[in-house]
């Protein structure tokens, strides 16, 4: 049986959390870039311009992307064949991201309460840690640091089997349009359906983590994110001012659900759509 | 685009009158950063009857939470956050002097009656060019409230910092007219 100590972990998630916060992924990157050729608003060519630069300083000079380095949220696939030692694996991953926000100079944006006190932690954590069994003998960690202007404008629908798919359209774009500009746009849309409310909500957090040039494998889901694309492009929302570029990609996941239901989970992830992976 | 106007603080009612949506400005001078937690414990403060750290009077507030700067550099990372969360306290606030708002997103209807009251201005930053807004700020002072961390009330240098009129004193919205030639559904 394979061994990996957790001390290990705690490192490798101090690392991600900075190269998280610094590095907007080359495919974000890309499709930034291919948004500033399209844009056709001059102001919305502008604030592209800001924020493509702005990701090209974050890089040269190891400066987070934007100021709120977010709430970590990490997907763990834990191989069945795997051992584990050297300490509690939550605590040794909360190690990790006080670890990499201190040292990273990340700003700290966790409250230990949500609605009375609102006591700031001071290190990040808790991390939102999702855990899967799998087969085999690997770990891998997969991190984002989600930030809230985008979070706060997320929402869920839960329709019913004859909402069908115009339905799950009118439910996003609703979602979308009532964020508008204040989720940073251009947007990541992470989109969740089926399962039930919860499964539909966390299936849109998962989205996020998906290449954003990979399209669904299914071909209807992959159809269906093209098509949800481009009305979003069409609602006017731009970038930030107005303009073409609302949205960079949808992204769905899907799963099994009840014959009575049909959940539609939005995650909106702003224009610093930003992760880190690794297989240990 | 129109070209840039330059702005230095204070910023009195008479420029803020001056200035309308659309406008591209860049802003020198010293601007205050607040966000959730120093407006509530400043509006708490007024609702006691209490003075508060700063006299507001013609000056700009910065939506902002920056990162830590790291060593030799006066401030993190530090672009705008969401306005509409200050809206339950920005009419008070307003009523306090403030000429002048930075932030990103929309406003609620009673801040824009506010801000036609008092001639008050809502600036645009670009959400998320949080390390490129870092280069127009030379110095970070916290002037109150150090145990809210990120969200304490501090005192920006700033020199061209870059921001859109987006909302202007006669309420005129760019939000909504920078979206309606591009809405195609």
């Amino acid at each position: 049986m394979r061994t990996i100590n957790v001390e290990q972990i705690t490192a490798e998630v101090a690392q991600m959390c900075k190269e998280a916060a610094y590095y907007l992924p080359k495919d974000v990157y890309e499709a930034l870039k291919k948004g500033r050729e399209t844009e056709e608003s001059p102001v919305g060519q502008v604030v592209l311009d800001q924020i493509i630069k702005n990701s090209e300083i974050a890089r040269a000079e190891d400066r987070p992307i934007c100021q709120d380095t977010g709430m970590t949220i990490i997907f763990l696939e834990v191989g069945q064949d795997l051992h584990l030692e050297g300490g509690d694996l939550t605590e040794a991953i909360n190690a990790g991201v006080a670890k990499g926000y201190t040292e990273g100079y990340l700003r700290k944006s966790v409250v230990a309460e949500p609605l009375f006190n609102r006591v700031n932690t001071q290190n990040n954590t808790p991390a939102i840690i999702y855990t899967k069994i799998v087969p085999g003998d690997q770990l891998r960690i997969e991190l984002t640091c989600k930030g809230f202007g985008s979070e706060n404008k997320g929402g869920i629908k839960m329709l019913v089997p004859a909402d069908g798919v115009e339905g799950v359209k009118k439910a996003v774009l609703d979602i979308i349009q009532h964020a508008s500009c204040n989720p940073c746009p251009p947007m990541v849309v992470g989109v969740g359906i089926g399962g039930t409310m919860d499964q539909a909500a966390y299936l849109s957090k998962r989205a996020l983590m998906r290449n954003i040039t990979v399209r669904n494998e299914h071909p209807d889901y992959a159809n269906l994110e093209n098509e949800l694309l481009e009305m979003i492009n069409k609602t006017g929302i731009g970038p930030q001012l107005g303009g073409t570029t609302s949205a960079l990609a949808v992204n769905i996941e899907w799963g099994p659900t009840h014959i009575a239901g049909l959940p539609v989970a939005v995650t909106i992830c702003c224009h610093a759509c930003r992760h880190a992976v690794r297989v240990l | 685009m129109a070209e840039t106007i330059r702005l230095t603080t204070p910023l009195t009612e008479e420029k803020s009158r001056t200035l309308r949506a659309g406008d591209s400005v860049l802003i020198t001078g010293t601007i205050y950063s607040a966000r959730d937690a120093a407006h509530k414990v400043m509006t708490e403060a007024l609702a006691r009857g209490e003075k508060l750290p700063i006299d507001w009077h013609n000056q700009i507030v910065y939506y902002l939470g920056p990162t830590p700067a790291k060593p030799g550099d006066p401030i993190g990372s530090c672009g705008p956050t969401t306005a509409g969360r200050m809206d339950a306290y920005t009419p008070t606030m307003l009523d306090q002097g403030i000429k002048g708002m930075i932030g990103k997103g929309s406003r609620a209807p009673e801040v824009i009656e506010s801000m036609k009251k008092n001639g008050v201005t809502y600036f645009a930053a670009v959400g998320g060019a949080a390390a490129l807004i870092a280069k127009s700020v030379k110095k970070y002072t916290v002037i109150a409230y150090p145990e809210l961390g990120p969200e304490a009330l501090a005192a920006l240098e700033v020199v061209d910092f870059p921001a859109i009129v987006v909302i202007d004193s006669e309420g005129n919205n760019f939000y909504e007219m920078g979206q309606a030639p591009y809405r195609r559904l």
